[in-house]
């Protein structure tokens, strides 16, 4: 029994294995001087694991008591997840060392988090999903203040723990609440006992402070504003690993607690996520305009983001569940690469984030300017890139469940967000010449992910890459 | 050859702005000329390789022809094809591309980047008129807004930030509407192939929104959200503003494909898809469209009187003439319709010349205030030919295929509604003077400017670029017949189809419905 059990959480269990013997090896042996090698390491194991999740096929199974379950739709998430922080691993290695950042604590720190984040994507009880939640959070807290001589960068870790803290108090809050009245903390449990009549008050509240805490993960309006300041604060590399993994996780969790657990409930959480959604549209298009720092920017840009993904949580149909999936997955190719294109803006050697630097990058480096006004004019929705598929999935799925009002925000607020992503590209293309210019950064890795992302929005537009029967897959293995 | 000729006409200005993009290196003067060559050997076979589509068109044949289907992601389709009204529009779009295209031959700065721009916008352009899939329809008109806004942003002039952000902003917010509709349109009818949809009856049944009766219920609604695209495209009054800042801004090629090709999208649309797919929805908002499109007819014929910038006097002719476009559209009868359809043809080539014509002035100058200039016909008689032989047809004299789109027009609103048709036509009378007195100002009298003094007539370059334009404008304007014997047959089952759909509905098409 027990050994089956641990053979569904195998990958799990490689990982924290692997990170804990990279600790011993890094304290003992080669301290920061084995980054490079830790890191690419580190990337290896997940582009295994997470290759292992893809071709993990559709069966469904259960283990720990049914507090934990593999199925066709964590794997989906957890194949992004790892990919991604893989992804966001390799991209950061080169500037991690160019700018003395090279610790060997940090990729394994990106493990535990990513180790969380996969316990959170495959909990079937809030005490799994809390555990998860904290080891993912906690490791991210450190990573965000890992420029420990940077006001900034200690700033945002601070605020990040604080702000996190709070959001794992009502997260716990409602969680007890919920186990109080429901009397178990098994998603299944919690199923029988809101079927079996009428729902308690007590009930409802815990289940709404429990969304407000996913919320504060995946950073929806009202519960956004730790998400500026840490972006700007933490090294870009680390804000790269906000903008990607994190959010699949705490997405896919909410997805799980709303469709599974409490998907009786819908009429209830239906109006919380739409409303939160409608909120973070325009609160990340609008908020945006003003910022002049890149990075704020792209905080803001993801807010707007995940409002559009919550569209298609907030439908309740598997439609909009399968909408939801594959949003995220072309949110994460474009950050990836949008961000692939962030580190890499320097001068003189220190990174610039201000975007008053890409004023006439069209001209003086073509190429990468290229890439940025794809990357860009997909992160606007404008077709005929990839981006613009996700939100026609998730509009689908939000006039069919009716709630089209939702589907007109989303176009209006698209529509003010194409502005400050136009902006970036009139920089870049017509701007006014100024002399603060970027150097022209040597490497290879990251011009190579900021153009494959590139590429990737316009070809995608073939066949989304498979990625849609994926989706599908997990979305059923769901809602059943 | 015959069966992907419409994929291989679409992508042959892509597939040649890739490799401009991939091979082609170097920011000299020796670059920049391999990549105009290679634009304008690109247009140039492309419009070859169009002729055959031309060619195997039957028109008698009122379906579509020469379809492609393939199936894409999210059950959507990849469907091309064309008829009687798009098929003119593919051969309008691939003839003035090579023009375009050598009329930049001044083009100094990033070369290879314009041409590009360009040739993509080309490959979007024909998308447009062949899509049979709404989606893909959408994503070859919106997308379109990407080279145009660079067109204009990169090589525009003074103040092309605010012009090229406004062209975008407001078409994108004018087409997300219509993104909403193509949703409701796939859910409703569970397709978004046009041919089917054409078949399908939306629902017209009234219904209450926020306590306003919705007459024509969804229909209405569909009608409106495509309306509001395709309102700003053409561009109709009240939404026209954009065009004359984007016209004024954007280089002299930019404004010929704007004016000759990216304006007929509108009206193309009202013909693809408000008209066929929403006939009760039409019915309904017909006259408050055909009000729209007299006050547009006045209004911007008026507003170009006064202008002092040539660019922005034509735009607004532009404006006026689009508004003949829309007349006929919703007249909703055989010579409406094809003197629509018409116009829209011999608009693109007149504006697209007259265009043209600053562009030559303003090369030498460097400046496009009628104040500036005077007695040109002193010094470019040939040029003063040529721009008073555009002028005419502007103005619809008879003889040129301006006059045959206003006539026809006019005839097929008269039918429907004198009023209009009286209001209309009063239109002709203003363009002849807004027309004629640019003429009189910028050519005639004594050149006493002394910029002036020294100023070139056309060179042969100038001279031939005009001579297929001017060509075109006569041959259409003794022989109508050649273009409109091919829209003919498709209009006819248009119209039938609209007139049994809305008997269906229980409307007799030739009552106003005032009174319901």
């Amino acid at each position: 029994m027990i050994q089956n059990d641990l053979n569904l959480i195998l990958p799990e269990i490689l990982l924290s294995i692997f990170a804990m013997l990279a600790l011993l090896f890094g304290v003992y042996r080669g301290q920061d001087k084995k980054t490079a090698t830790l890191t690419l390491a580190t990337a290896g194991l997940m582009l295994i694991v997470g290759m292992w999740m893809i071709l993990g096929g559709s069966s469904s199974e259960a283990a720990f008591n049914n507090m934990f379950i593999s199925d066709a739709f964590s794997r989906y998430a957890k194949a992004l997840i790892l990919l991604s922080s893989a992804a966001v691993l390799i991209m950061s290695l080169g500037y991690m060392l160019r700018h003395d950042l090279g610790r060997f604590e940090y990729p394994i720190l990106i493990i535990f988090s990513v180790v969380g984040m996969m316990f959170m994507v495959s909990a079937n009880d809030l005490m799994v999903l809390y555990l998860g939640l904290e080891l993912q959070s906690l490791a991210l807290y450190v990573v965000a203040s890992i420029r420990r001589e940077s006001l900034k960068s200690t700033e945002a870790g601070m605020k990040y723990f604080v702000l996190g803290a709070l959001s794992s108090g009502l997260l716990l809050y409602g969680a007890s609440l919920i186990y109080g009245y429901s009397g178990s903390t098994n998603f299944q449990s919690i199923i029988i006992s809101l079927d079996s009549g009428s729902v308690s008050l007590g009930l409802m509240f815990g289940m709404i402070l429990l969304v407000a805490g996913l919320a504060f993960k995946i950073s929806a309006v009202p519960f956004h504003m730790w998400t500026p300041d840490v972006y700007e604060g933490s090294p870009t590399p680390v804000t790269a690993f906000l903008s990607t993994a994190p959010k699949i996780a705490a997405m896919a969790l909410f997805a799980r607690v709303v469709y599974d657990a409490f998907y009786v409930l819908i009429s209830d959480w239906q109006q919380v996520v739409a409303l939160m959604s409608v909120l973070s549209m325009f609160v990340g298009a609008i908020a945006a305009i003003g910022q002049t720092n890149i990075k704020r920017l792209m905080a803001y840009s993801s807010i707007a983001h995940m409002g559009y993904a919550m569209i298609g949580l907030a439908s309740g149909t598997l439609l909009g569940l399968q909408a939801m999936l594959v949003y995220m997955a072309i949110y994460l190719a474009m950050n990836i690469g949008t961000f692939a294109f962030i580190m890499s803006m320097e001068r003189d050697g220190q990174p610039v984030t201000d975007i008053g630097s890409l004023s006439q990058l069209g001209v003086k480096q073509p190429g990468r300017a290229l890439a940025m006004l794809v990357l860009l004019f997909s992160l606007a929705g404008v077709p005929p890139l990839v981006g613009f598929f996700g939100k026609l999935y998730v509009l689908r799925a939000a006039y069919d469940a009716g709630l089209i009002w939702l589907a007109v925000m989303g176009v209006l607020a698209s529509v003010i967000g194409a502005y400050y992503y136009l902006r970036l590209v009139y920089l870049m293309y017509f701007g006014e010449k100024q002399d603060l210019s970027l150097d022209i950064v040597k490497s290879p890795i990251l011009s190579g992910f900021a153009a494959t992302a590139a590429v990737v929005m316009v070809l995608g537009i073939i066949n989304l890459f498979g990625i849609e029967a994926a989706a599908s897959l997990a979305a059923s293995s769901l809602i059943n | 050859m015959d069966y992907f000729l419409l994929s291989i006409v679409t992508f042959i200005p892509a597939i040649s702005a890739l490799i401009l993009l991939v091979v082609a290196r170097g920011n000299d003067a020796a670059a920049a000329l391999v990549a105009k060559r290679f634009a304008l050997f690109a247009t140039g076979v492309t419009f070859f390789v169009s002729l055959f589509i031309i060619a195997q068109f039957e028109p008698e044949n009122t379906g579509f022809q020469m379809v492609e289907e393939a199936e894409w992601i999210m059950g959507l389709k990849y469907k091309l094809g064309i008829d009687g009204i798009s098929v003119l529009f593919v051969i309008l779009t691939t003839f003035m591309m090579p023009i375009v295209i050598w009329a930049s031959w001044g083009i100094e700065v990033r070369v290879k980047e314009y041409m590009i721009a360009f040739l993509l916008l080309e490959t979007l352009m024909l998308g447009v008129f062949m899509a049979l899939d709404l989606v893909l329809f959408y994503l070859f008109f919106e997308a379109g807004l990407i080279p145009m806004f660079l067109i204009i942003g990169i090589w525009g002039g003074a103040n092309r930030v605010y012009a090229s952000f406004k062209f975008f902003l407001y078409t994108l917010l004018g087409s997300v509407l219509m993104l909403i509709a193509m949703v409701v349109m796939y859910a409703e009818a569970g397709t978004t192939d046009i041919e089917s949809l054409m078949l399908h009856q939306f629902a017209f049944d009234d219904f209450n929104l926020f306590g306003f009766q919705i007459l024509g219920g969804t229909q209405t609604l569909l009608f409106l959200a495509f309306f509001a695209s395709f309102a700003v495209k053409m561009p109709m009054w009240p939404v026209h503003t954009w065009l004359p800042d984007a016209h004024v801004q954007a280089p002299t090629a930019g404004s010929v494909v704007l004016a000759a090709i990216l304006l007929k999208m509108g009206g193309y649309g009202f013909l693809r898809f408000s008209l066929p797919m929403f006939p009760v929805g039409s019915y309904i908002m017909t006259d408050f469209i055909l009000w729209l499109s007299v006050i547009a007819i006045v209004y911007t014929s008026l507003v170009a009187l006064v202008q002092s910038d040539m660019k922005k006097l034509i735009a607004y002719s532009s404006v006026a003439h689009m508004g003949y476009v829309t007349i006929g559209i919703f007249a909703a009868n055989q010579q409406g319709i094809d003197g629509a359809i018409f116009q829209m043809l011999s608009h693109g080539f007149i504006s697209g010349a007259l265009f043209l014509c600053v562009g030559v002035i303003y090369d030498r100058m460097h400046t496009r205030e009628i104040e500036a200039y005077g007695g040109l016909v002193n010094r470019m008689p040939a040029y003063a030919l040529i721009f008073m032989f555009f002028t005419m047809a502007n103005v619809g004299l008879p003889g040129t295929s301006g006059f045959v789109g206003e006539f026809l027009t006019l005839v097929g609103i008269f039918k429907v509604n004198t009023w209009i048709a009286l209001l209309a036509t009063s239109g002709v009378v203003l363009s002849a003077a807004y027309a004629l007195w640019l003429y009189r100002r910028v050519m005639m009298g004594d050149l006493i400017k002394e910029a002036l003094r020294t100023i070139q007539d056309m060179s042969l370059r100038e001279r031939a670029v005009f001579a297929p334009l001017v060509f075109m404008t006569l041959l259409l304007g003794v022989y109508p017949v050649l273009a409109l014997d091919l829209i003919g047959p498709s209009v006819q089952s248009l119209i039938d189809n609209y007139n049994s759909a809305l008997s269906i509905a229980g409307i007799d098409g030739n009552t106003m419905i005032a009174s319901h």
